[in-house]
């Protein structure tokens, strides 16, 4: 590694939408100067801003490495984690940055993430099983199940898929893409018991078919996770579903 | 108004929410009230796995919780007790699974069973995990579980007060960062929660919050903290930020190598090798760093080239993408430089095996507690396993205490907590001294890095000390630019640079007491281990923001395994 390289500072111009709703009227744009490295994530710079010119900034935090999923924001137009996104990979430098679109904002970069939660938590966001009945040892599962499982369970449930999604913002009743892939996460795990209950729960006018797949949401996904994929399998698994009933086999 | 509840959990980390669903389960009224929301926790930061002795991979058929529990007290190089150790590689077998019932869907083996992996200091392979994304998981299987139980949790809180009377803890004080104003929650138990102080070093693998303002709660409310001076180094963390690489890395194969290519651990562990406990691993690095044989920047190679890629993608993939973004490097084809970085605190609260310190209705569990399982070495994999475990017990535990206690009606000792937090808190907003918050952020973190680190002398830690004390002096005369309350972020951090200041003093004031090389603790002054004068633990108790604390020592549990030299 070459450190004169690394340690070289460009210089950056920050754009940061400003808002206290207790005080301020309506949002506004703030710019900040700063100089940074190539490898510097926007967190890091964010932080550099806040220590050397402007502590009154919010934001939340906490990983720092992409799984908390605290630093959700608009970048350059775009959605993104701060803490994985570097402004020298953005290829401009000027970089503006918002708060996740459609939630409320409390102040600056921080959003009232309610709504999100409360969608997630419509959808039973546990595994149901027979609890009275559990085995001494682990349930078994497939490692084929497993790895089906987990390309859903890394959602780190930071709410950009949800943000950035269209249908979010003009029906406030809509599940949203993170809920779903969550929904689809315990359809599809084998060891959960209530697949009926749950194709039930997302059967509906607020549920699967108001996505219109236009993949807003695995843009935005910064764990590349694709929403849409679980959105169509639960679509998939409905279907199934309705024709087992009718021929009374499920 | 006063928020009152039976039962109150500061922190929503593995611990807190574990205790809060044991709690919830009996059907008392609890609420969890956190810094940031559960999954948002550090705990969801863990990497390479849950230590239990399931005896599911080919080479653990032997495996026992007794042969855990031996690998753990050696581990500890024999400060941990026993009793604790014991209980703790016990309830890991039945408690992996109770979390595997509640979702979390580990790695497995073709016939199903959960997959485990070889970690350090462990005779057998015994690390269940889920990838190399293990904590995110539990951490989200334990806000799963309290979201079927109905679990009121509120985050944006920032707890900084405990009130407590004569006999009991009776509530605690959070700043609301939403609104800014100041919360009162009066409860006949309290459990803090709160995780570890990594942010005290400027070198670590911590999430940002990671300040010890918990512990401190406990400190300040006449709680002594217990073994301060054992901090765990991770000797894999990537150069620069600091970011880990799990030990399941070289769980799985992986090589560390200095600049002339060398597997210099035959030197320190010619049989563990690459798997020696971490002190021992991390020390290596260092020598070799010192010594002339690390690369420029002070680093090592850690080198996984020869796993391939499919075991990479398949085991490793969260990592492999952190070394991405981060370095630009992919390790499936280059080694990745990494030098050792805090990790972990083995000392806390004070607290014993059923999670109690000695403030009657105060309740400790997790990183920010001392149980102590750990001793003077964690190893890896026991920390999710300490979490899972002692938070469950600390919840049944505080059951048993409201039965048998039943509440309290001390509200006056809570307005009075409140009286006084709400001063301090006005205090610091109209500070406008000329100290820069920041910068004395960065001088305390840059103090610790340099002489608390790996190697340690009397030289380097009083100047440590003398370098705390003058921070210490200069807080007082910060200057608060932000005067507005709302999310106020520059005032959390004078609150919480408050109290990392006296985790660094508590830290280097037991570091100068023990006078012996034991675990993580090596003195280069003292660099053998004295059973004779040291086999205790180090109590601190804190006389007041201006004074050092008082030493106290308590006996080491020892209940099978006398202390015996640790080889590896
Ligand atoms: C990168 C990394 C990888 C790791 N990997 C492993 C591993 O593979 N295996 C293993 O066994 N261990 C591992 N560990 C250690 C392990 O993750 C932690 O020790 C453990 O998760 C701590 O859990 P906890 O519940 O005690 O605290 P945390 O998860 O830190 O939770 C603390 C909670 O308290 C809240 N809080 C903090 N302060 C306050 C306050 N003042 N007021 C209110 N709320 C507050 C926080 O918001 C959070 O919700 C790892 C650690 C790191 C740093
Ligand atoms: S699916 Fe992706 S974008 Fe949506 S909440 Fe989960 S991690 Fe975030
Ligand atoms: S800080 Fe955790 S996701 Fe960015």
């Amino acid at each position: 590694m070459d450190a004169d390289k690394l340690n070289k500072e460009y210089e950056f111009t920050i754009k940061i939408k400003r808002y206290d709703p207790q005080v301020d009227k309506a949002p506004y744009w703030k710019d900040y100067k700063v100089k940074i490295t190539a490898s510097t994530t926007l967190l890091d710079t964010l932080f550099k801003i806040m220590e050397e010119q402007d502590p009154s900034i919010s934001l939340r935090y906490n990983c720092r490495s992409a799984v908390c999923g605290s630093c959700a924001m608009l970048i350059n137009g775009k959605h993104g984690l701060a803490c994985k996104t570097k402004p020298a990979e953005l290829g401009t430098s000027v970089i503006k940055v918002e708060p996740l679109p459609y939630l409320p904002v409390i102040k600056d970069l921080v959003v009232n993430m309610d709504p999100f939660f409360e969608k997630l938590r419509a959808i039973k966001p546990y595994m149901i099983t027979d609890e009275a009945n559990w085995p001494e040892k682990e349930f078994r599962q497939s490692p084929a199940n497993h790895r089906a499982v987990d390309q859903y369970a890394g959602c780190i449930l930071c709410g950009a898929c949800y943000s950035s999604c269209i249908t979010v913002w003009t029906d406030k009743n809509y599940l949203g893409p993170a809920a779903l892939t969550q929904a689809y996460r315990f359809v599809i795990d084998e060891r959960d018991i209530a697949t009926k209950e749950r194709l039930k729960l997302v059967d509906s006018e607020d549920g699967v078919y108001r996505c219109h797949t236009s993949f807003n949401c695995v843009e935005a996904c910064p764990k590349g996770i694709k929403p849409t994929d679980a959105i169509q399998g639960l679509k998939r698994k409905i279907a199934v579903q309705k024709i087992k009933s009718l021929l009374r086999i499920g | 108004m006063i928020h009152k509840h039976q039962v109150l959990i500061i922190g929503g980390g593995i611990a807190g929410m574990g205790a809060a669903i044991e709690a919830k389960e009996a059907g008392l009224d609890v609420i969890v009230v956190s810094l940031t929301h559960p999954v948002r926790s550090h705990s969801t930061c863990a990497q390479g796995g849950i230590n239990a002795a399931l005896g599911n991979h080919p080479e653990g058929k032997d495996d026992s919780w007794e042969k855990h529990a031996y690998d753990t007290v050696k581990g500890s190089d024999f400060l941990a007790d026993q009793d604790a150790v014991e209980l703790m590689c016990k309830e890991a077998i039945p408690r992996v699974y109770e979390i595997e019932h509640w979702g979390a869907s580990f790695s497995r083996y073709e016939d199903g069973r959960i997959a485990q992996r070889p970690f350090g200091g462990a005779a057998f392979p015994r690390t269940a995990y889920i990838a190399d994304k293990t904590g995110h998981q539990i951490m989200h299987v334990m806000y799963q579980r309290s979201v079927k139980l109905g679990i009121p949790i509120v985050y944006d809180r920032l707890v900084f007060k405990l009130a407590r009377n004569e006999d009991r803890v009776t509530g605690a004080i959070a700043l609301n960062l939403i609104t800014g104003e100041l919360e009162a929650y009066q409860a006949d138990v309290v459990m803090i929660a709160t995780g570890g102080y990594g942010r005290v070093y400027a070198n670590t693998t911590n999430s940002i919050n990671n300040t010890g303002l918990g512990m401190v709660l406990a400190y300040r409310a006449g709680v002594p903290l217990q073994d301060m001076e054992f901090v765990q180094f991770h000797p894999t963390t990537l150069v620069g930020t600091n970011i880990l690489m799990t030990e399941g890395a070289r769980g799985e194969g992986g090589y560390l190598r200095n600049r002339l290519g060398e597997r210099f651990m035959k030197r320190y562990a010619p049989e563990k090798m690459e798997l020696a406990p971490r002190d021992i691993v991390a020390r290596a690095i260092w020598t070799e760093v010192l010594e002339g044989r690390g690369f420029p920047g002070n680093y090592v190679h850690l080198d996984l080239t020869h796993l391939g890629k499919e075991k990479i993608m398949e085991r490793l993939p969260q990592i492999r993408e952190l070394a991405l973004d981060f370095l630009g490097i992919d390790m499936i084809y280059d080694p990745i430089p990494v030098q050792p970085g805090q990790h972990y605190s083995m000392g806390g609260i004070a607290a014993n095996k059923k999670t109690e310190t000695p403030l009657s209705g105060l309740y400790a569990a997790g990183e920010c507690s001392c149980v102590s399982v750990h001793g003077a070495n964690r190893l890896g994999g026991n920390s999710l396993l300490e979490t899972a475990v002692f938070g469950k017990i600390g919840g049944k535990e505080m059951v048993k205490f409201i039965q048998e206690k039943g509440p309290h009606n001390d509200e006056e000792s809570v307005r009075k907590a409140l009286e006084e937090a709400k001063q301090e808190v006005e205090e610091l907003l109209n500070k406008d001294g000329d100290e820069d918050l920041f910068e004395l952020m960065r001088e305390l973190r840059e103090t610790m890095k340099e002489y608390v680190f790996v190697f340690r002398d009397e030289k380097g830690l009083k100047t440590a000390l003398d370098k705390i004390e003058n921070i210490k002096k200069r807080y007082k005369n910060i200057k608060i630019k932000t005067k507005t309350r709302h999310y106020n972020l520059e005032l959390e951090r004078a609150i919480s640079l408050g109290a990392m200041i006296e985790i660094a003093e508590a830290i280097t004031y037991g570091a100068l007491y023990r006078k012996e090389f034991r675990g993580a603790h090596y003195r280069t002054d003292y660099p053998k281990r004295d059973d004779k004068n040291f086999l205790h633990h180090t109590l601190l108790y804190r006389q007041g923001w201006d004074k050092l604390p008082k030493i106290g020592k308590k006996p080491v549990v020892i209940t099978k395994w006398q202390p015996v030299e640790r080889k590896y």
